[in-house]
Formats: C-alpha cells, structure tokens, sequence
C-alpha cells in the first residue's frame, strides 16, 4: 500500500521507507519556531537540558509578534528574552520588529519554510506551512525546547482525513477562509483530532497560495496536528522566488490509505461567518440575521496577506466605515504593509475612516490595539471566537473572510459584500 | 510523578472544549511565571477556584480538553493551581503533549468523565488508568499509557527524560 504526502514526509525525516498511522516515529526538524510568549519558556526549560547550544543556528527562527512592539513592561521583558538569547546564540534568524510581521505570515514569504520540510512551532498555527506541502504542527515550550537542542522530536505518525474540495463557487466572494470554515462546520472543532487533514481536489488547484495558508491555518481549528495541500506547480513558482534552500516536493500515492474521505462541493458555497464561541458554529452570510458590530479586525496570520487587504479594500473604496464601528486593520508584515502603503490601499482604508496598524497579532488573542469591552461585538478575519479571546470574557468574536468583513465595517452590522457593492 | 503515585481529589467539573484562552486568558501571558499563572488559572469557568481548591483536587472536563492556542501556561497554570491531575472524555493534541512534558498527569476516560458529579471523591492510578469513585465505590479503567509516554512521565517531564539520554550518549 502506498503512503500519503504527511507519511512521506515523516518517514524521510525518520531516516525509514515506509512509516503507518500510530507508528511513534523520531523525526529531523528543518525549522523550529517560536515567539515572545512561548519562546521565554522555550529558553528556560533549553538551559535546563544542560547542551550549550542548539542544533544549528540557522533552523531556529524567533520572532516578536505576539505583544510586539512590546505592549507593556512584562512584554518588553519577554522580547528582550528572546533577543538575548538569539544573540548568545548568534541565531541567524531573529528578526526585530521592523524586519518582521506576524510569524506565519512571515516565514512563507521569506522562504524560511519550503515543501517537504518538518517543522515545529511552539504556536498552534504553525500548521500554516502545510499549505506549501510541509509538514508543519505546533508543539508547547518544552517540545520546543528539546527541537532546539536536539534537532529532532517525538511524533505519533497520524491517520489522514482526505478533503476533496470540487467545483467552482458561484458566488464570487468566497474565498479560502470560507471553504476552511465550511470544513470546520461540517466535522467539528474536534473532528480532526490528532489527525492530518490532507486538503485537495479542482477548488484547491484553483486557490490562490494565500488562500491556501489561510486554510492550513486553520487546520488546528478542527484539532488537526497537520494540514497539508501538496506543491503543484503553483506552490513552485511562489517558493522558487523566495527559497533560501532547496525543496522537495512529495504527493501521495493513488493507494495510500485514508481514515476518511471527505467531498464538498463548492459550486453553492457562500461567504460564512462562525458566531461565538467556537470557529465550527458557522452559517452562510446570508443567514447571519441582524448582528450589529462594535469593531472590525482584518488581519492575523488567517488573513493579514496582501490579498487579503487587497480584497477588503476593494470593498472599501470611495465608502465610509459605519459611525458606530471601529475597523483595525493590521497588515501581516512589514513587507505586505509597504505593498499596501504603495497601491493606494492604505490611502483607501485610512479615508475609509479604518485605523492601519503596523503588522503585530494584537487583538487577534486579545493583547492590545483593539481590546473589546464587556459586551461589545466584533467580526475579524482571524482564526478564533473562544469565550474572552478578543477581551472581556462577555464580548463576542464572529469570524468571516476579509470581504464580509470590510462589507460588515461599512453597514455597522455582519453583511455580505453584495449589500455594499 | 513517580511509579506507585495515587493521587485522591474532590472533583472539578468542566465541559466541552475548553480552549486554552478559557484555561489561561492571554491577557496574563505576558509573563511565565508559574505563581502568577496559577492564580488566574480558569478563573472565567469557576470563579470560586482560587478561594475553594485544595491541593490534590482533580479537574474532570469533557470532549477537547485544552483546544486552541499551543500554550504551555494552560497546563502550567492547571498543575501550580493545585490540580493533581486531569481526566476527560479527550485532549486536544498540543495539550496532550504539553501535560506529558511538563509531567502534569492527564487520563484519558469517557465513561468516568460522562458520570461523574462535582465533588465527588476520586482515587487515581495515573500509570495503570484506573480511577476509583469513591463516593459510590465504583471503579472505572482509563486508557492507559504507551510505554514511551509512560517513561516520560516517571521520568518527571520531557526535559529530565532527555537530559537523563543526553547523559547516557554523551
Ligand atoms: S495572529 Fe493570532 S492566531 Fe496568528 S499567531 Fe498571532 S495570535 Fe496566533
């Protein structure tokens, strides 16, 4: 029997021909990730394992993101953290805000990560690599902390759920974010658990590679260790640009087996929106009801891409945020915010009456730059709606695509794009 | 966690996925500090938790235990608050992990987690599973560990284990 691209995968960095679901397994990492509020815990329980250094210098990337620029005294401490340590390392990939952005918005587009790598983050959505063909999960401090110094970790080889998305939606506004949310509804915050979702079929050869990271992103959402869309041609050619090492492309075998085959037709699909508390309680836009808003965030490492700015300022243009609203709008890094600055969408979203944020994951947990109160409501392009993730433990989050969003900052209330187009 | 460990508890019941921002609220994040952790420690679940918990008390939750963010505040927070350990019907992965690493005992027991009640006592095996009700001297088998996870576990967490190979291999 053949093996699918994750089992691949994992047993090329096991050093074995054939690995099967359940099988524990030591794997070699390519990258091993961290941010500000994991990596100070990383770093303590690393110089309890008593190596002096870690296993290569230039597979360890760490970066600001989280609270950063630090939002308060504590946060300061903790990037500092990670800055001293980088350089006590001499890591050659730490990068201070101002060269970085958000980390799994950053990471792609530098070509830190590339097809057929193994890579850890001590960050749950660091299964967005998947969307390149990685195999990609997010692990705690301690699992870090040992991938540092070691170079390689534990892992049970999973079973994979296909997804076969086909079709072609006829509705023109959805996007990535809405097929992942449909996926999420339809199995569950814990349907994936443990497992691989393995993400293709015609709608996926059709996406976009950012619509592509916003659905890996969200693999951990329905409790997957690992979402994966393997490399075609399209991946190529984003990666070939931006690779700072060489790649490998893997694709599963016809006979590979799967627990679950899953099919969706998207030809009806419509935009959705997941109402609080759980990202799996979705419903199409057009069913969403009379939900007034507070604030709108259009950001996070789901959907702070330049095409996903790019579509929410098409929806903006020449209009006006709604009186009552706040809109946040937070490009990903600091080279999708130049890219933004230079067509013009800055300019529309700023005479819009929306604030730009420089790139940070701020509100997306509930940090900073855009906190809700007791009560108030938001909708966000980001990838959670849990009690209290935005701030007070009695708010709500809805989670849509950028351009039920933007629709949504113009009329005060969730709104499909149609309304103000 | 040492081998013939038996951990006994007054019962704190939880839900369904409760997410790790339920479990420790970012907004405390900004520091890891393992005191400071602990006293926020699922404060929005059971506001009480800080006046009422005794050392040895068992959390018991329901399905996706610990879903959502990769923080390892979350079981952190759950082992200096008191708790001895945590049964549910079933972890998210990344908290499954984390409670291993940091050797804070998890059991993995649908059938207990379905029945039991607030406060109820319990008795706890955490290297075979099996867990005993003792309000109603009942007794339930969770699963049991892989011998890999078991060894990390009686080790003391993931770092003591690895350090005890570093050691070994030089
Ligand atoms: S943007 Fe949100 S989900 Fe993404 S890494 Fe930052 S906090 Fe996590």
């Amino acid at each position: 029997m053949g093996m699918t691209v994750t089992e691949k995968i994992l047993a090329a960095h096991a050093g074995l021909d054939k690995v099967s679901p359940g099988q524990l397994i030591n794997a070699k990492l390519d990258i091993v990730l961290a941010n500000d509020i994991t990596g100070p815990l990383a770093i303590k329980e690393f110089e309890k394992i008593g190596v002096k250094k870690v296993f290569d210098k230039d597979k360890v990337v760490l970066i600001p993101d989280h609270f950063a620029p630090a939002k308060d005294i504590p946060s300061a401490q903790q990037c500092l953290d990670i800055k001293n340590f980088s350089r006590q390392q001499e890591l050659s990939n730490y990068y201070e805000v101002g060269r970085t952005g958000i980390e799994h918005c950053f990471l792609p587009e530098q070509g830190l990560v590339v097809p057929g790598d193994v890579v850890i983050g001590a960050d749950s959505h660091t299964c967005t690599y998947g969307a390149l063909g990685a195999f990609s999960t997010g692990v705690g401090s301690t699992d870090l902390a040992v991938g540092m110094a070691m170079g390689e970790i534990w892992f049970r080889v999973p079973e994979t759920i296909k997804v076969v998305l086909s079709g072609k939606p006829k509705n023109p506004w959805v996007s990535g974010k809405d097929y992942i949310l449909a996926i999420i509804g339809k199995i569950g915050v814990d349907g994936a658990q443990y497992k691989t979702l393995e993400i293709c079929g015609s709608a996926i050869n059709d996406l976009s590679i950012e619509g592509r990271l916003t659905m890996a992103n969200m693999a951990i959402e329905a409790g997957a260790k690992n979402g994966i869309i393997a490399a075609d041609e399209k991946t190529e050619e984003y990666v070939k640009l931006r690779a700072k090492r060489p790649w490998k492309v893997y694709k599963s075998d016809p006979d590979a087996h799967y627990e679950q085959i899953i099919e969706i037709d998207v030809t009806d699909l419509e935009p959705q929106v997941a109402f609080p508390h759980l990202p799996s309680n979705t419903r199409a836009v057009s069913q969403a009801g009379n939900v007034p808003i507070d604030q709108v965030v259009i950001g996070s490492c789901t959907n702070g891409r330049f095409e996903d700015l790019w579509q929410a300022a098409e929806i903006m243009k020449g209009k006006k945020v709604h009186p009552q609203v706040r809109t946040i709008v937070i490009p990903g890094t600091q080279e999708i915010y130049l890219q933004a600055v230079q067509e013009g969408l800055v300019k529309t979203f700023i005479e819009a009456g929306a604030v730009v944020s420089t790139p940070t994951c701020g509100p997306c947990l509930g940090g900073y730059m855009g906190i809700l109160a007791k009560g108030e409501r938001a909708i966000a392009t980001t990838n959670r709606n849990f009690v209290g993730r935005m701030g007070h433990p009695e708010s709500e989050v809805y989670l849509s695509n950028p351009v039920v969003a933007a629709a949504s900052a113009i009329l005060g209330r969730i709104a499909s794009p149609e309304e103000v187009m | 966690m040492q081998k013939n460990t038996r951990l006994k508890g007054k019962v704190w019941k939880a839900g369904n996925d409760i997410d790790t921002d339920l479990i420790i609220a970012a907004r405390y994040l900004n520091t890891s500090d393992p005191k400071h952790l602990a006293e926020h420690c699922l404060e929005d679940v059971f506001p009480t938790l800080q006046e009422e918990i005794q050392a040895g008390d068992i959390l018991v939750a329901g399905k996706n235990f610990g879903c959502g963010s990769s923080r390892e505040h979350a079981p952190i927070a759950i082992k200096h608050a008191g708790f001895s350990c945590v049964i549910a019907e079933s972890f998210a992965r990344i908290f499954y992990r984390n409670a291993i690493n940091i050797g804070l005992p998890i059991i993995v027991a649908p059938q207990l987690a379905k029945a039991v009640k607030p406060g109820w006592e319990l008795e706890v095996d955490p290297v075979s599973g099996l867990i005993c009700d003792l309000i109603n001297a009942k007794e339930y088998q969770g699963e049991p560990f892989p011998p890999f996870i078991l060894e990390i576990l009686t080790s003391g967490g993931l770092v003591p284990y690895v350090k005890k190979k570093v050691k070994q291999h030089g």
